[in-house]
């Protein structure tokens, strides 16, 4: 089926500076979708369709002028309900919030404002980002729209879902142990966790602090650079945000990867990881070497660690993070509390779901007095090793390449009954965020008609080069030209 | 033998302030057992001498300018509170 979004950002900025299309028919292309295929997909928590439509209205005055200059003027986004949004409801997935109206705007979303995108509506996800399915929204289960038995992935699995599905022409998500980059894998779009430091992460609503990024989640790799160039920057409100020159991504889109450097991990293309997959990596490696790209393979020696140490860091910073949810000053409230101590204590148990009550009781125990060392500073320790590892093959290499996932989407309900098989879904994305470096998804192959993704890690701050391989190898190949059948 | 006692699951939910079952407990405990038995993987490797990372770039001291803005305003602030009365949020009498 057409559709406006199969054109990119640049083609649909050129057709509205002609006049050949207005705001409001892209903002309908949204709403006309989201009717046709909600029902199945259930990407969305929250629709602001009158809104984006008055909006559109407004901003369809305004084209040929120059106010409609920005690239991104009128484009249709959809936004991770773990992104507050003033005035449109957040939830970040979970019955504790489930009537929040958020009273200011998280920095992306004034930079959207900014750049004048249009928001459709609020995505689905794990409640507080916690999950790789999405089958933990406090809400509902966003399908994977090429096959809708399976998982979108997770946590950003609305998000995914929603471009890949044709409801927006790109969306915002958040990535704290792959949550961008796992979903647009197993939904066959092109999803980038940027640099830490890289987004503010002012008014996304915290999971694990010293691992959270935003970012963009886009059909292809170039509407991905310029979607990460609006929302880049230090931020006076995010005191870890980088004081970093934001170079212009759009630039790095040359096509040339003569002479790149590629390490291969040997770790990631090993046991657990299906063959299917292995073999999609090894073709992609053929097409970057036509290209003029080398490769090696590599060790990241401490990467099976990195999934222990990642659940022992991020469930401790969820614990001190979540501890705001207390009923007190926004959020549910459990009726009839005994006292203070019994409000917080029920109006906790009450409003979360099980998988971030298993993390903030995980998380507190590793706090807890005369575990500390031996389970949080641990893990902190044995991160230094795995960041080590990273730098030691950046000494050699431009960019790291694998899998993003050891396996296309799964089927819904087949990993809920062990917490440790739902993680080890994970298992290559983590390592880029303990490391702290970037990393896309693009699409790489199919099985049964299900999408895989390769997984592109580029060094701290060096987008620019994760974005020229990516591009090199999506302009190469077909894979990001098919749509799922729904 | 579990690595964790109901006990001990018990305090840490108190800690965390969650409203805990007996029944919860337990299967708490068997879950936090299997994670936390997971996560001993690490002790294969020796860190005696490995400075712990909390922050992957190398910045400190993030100041700014000490000037004053304007807070939220309170009717805002109050829109979510669930319970407030005369401008402050209200919670269950503290002192007796």
């Amino acid at each position: 089926m057409v559709s406006l979004f199969d054109h990119k950002v640049s083609e649909l900025h050129q057709l509205l500076h002609k006049k050949e299309i207005t705001v409001t028919d892209l903002v309908s292309e949204s709403y006309k979708r989201i009717g046709e295929v909600e029902d199945k997909v259930q990407a969305f928590l929250t629709l602001d369709e009158e809104r984006a439509r008055e909006a559109a209205k407004k901003m369809d005055q305004k084209i040929g002028t120059d106010e409609a200059k920005g690239l991104l003027f009128g484009m249709p986004i959809g936004v991770k309900d773990n992104i507050v949004t003033k005035g449109l409801r957040t939830t970040s997935a979970s019955k504790i919030l489930e009537n929040f109206d958020p009273i200011y705007d998280a920095t992306v979303a004034s930079k959207l404002h900014n750049a004048e995108t249009i928001t459709i509506g609020k995505l689905n996800m794990d409640e507080f980002a916690m999950g790789s399915s999405n089958e933990n929204s406090g809400f509902q289960v966003t399908r994977n729209p090429w096959n809708l038995e399976r998982v979108p992935g997770g946590s950003s699995g609305g998000s995914a879902a929603s471009v890949a599905a044709g409801e927006v022409l790109f969306s915002l998500g958040s990535d704290t142990g792959g949550s961008i980059r796992q979903p647009a894998s197993y939904c066959g779009v092109v999803g980038l966790k940027p640099t830490y430091g890289r987004v503010s992460r002012f008014g996304l609503i915290a999971f694990a602090s010293s691992l959270d990024q935003i970012g963009p989640i886009t059909r292809t790799v170039e509407d991905n650079a310029y979607l990460l160039q609006a929302i880049s920057g230090v931020d006076p409100m995010d005191s870890t945000s980088a004081n970093v020159d934001v170079p212009s991504y759009a630039e790095s889109l040359t096509g040339d990867i003569k002479g790149l450097r590629i390490a291969v991990p040997k770790e990631y293309l090993a046991e657990g990881v299906d063959e299917v997959v292995r073999q999609s990596v090894l073709d992609a490696l053929k097409v970057l070497e036509k290209l003029g790209a080398t490769w090696e393979e590599v060790s990241l020696p401490h990467s099976k660690y990195a999934l222990a140490t990642y659940y022992l860091l991020s469930s401790s910073e969820a614990s001190a993070n979540l501890a705001r949810f207390d009923g007190v000053r926004y959020g549910y409230r459990t009726a009839d509390p005994e006292n203070l101590i019994d409000l917080y204590k029920k109006t906790r148990a009450e409003g979360f779901g099980d998988e971030v009550k298993r993390r903030i009781m995980l998380g507190t125990f590793a706090l807890s007095s005369g575990y500390y060392d031996a389970y949080y500073k641990k893990a902190q320790k044995v991160r230094t090793l795995i960041k080590q590892d990273f730098e030691n093959v950046f000494e050699k290499y431009d960019v790291i390449i694998g899998p993003t996932a050891p396996t296309p989407a799964f089927k819904i309900g087949e990993n809920t009954s062990d917490p440790l098989t739902m993680y080890a879904n994970d298992i290559l994305t983590i390592p880029v965020n303990l490391a702290g470096v970037p990393g896309i998804s693009v699409p790489c192959g199919f099985a049964d008609g299900l999408p895989l993704g390769l997984q592109i890690i580029g060094k701290h701050f060096d987008e620019s080069t994760v974005y020229r391989v990516a591009h090199a190898f999506e302009q190469a190949t077909e894979f990001h030209k098919q749509k799922p059948g729904l | 033998m579990s690595r964790i006692s109901i006990d001990q699951v018990k305090h840490v939910a108190h800690l965390a302030r969650l409203a805990m079952t007996e029944e919860e407990a337990v299967a708490y405990m068997e879950q936090l057992d299997k994670m936390i038995s997971f996560a001993e993987l690490l002790n294969e490797l020796d860190t005696d001498h490995v400075e712990p990372t909390s922050h992957v770039l190398d910045m400190k001291n993030v100041l700014r300018e000490d000037k004053a803005n304007n807070g939220l305003p309170q009717q805002e602030v109050l829109k979510n509170a669930p319970e407030h009365l005369d401008g402050y949020i209200k919670v269950p009498s503290i002192i007796e």
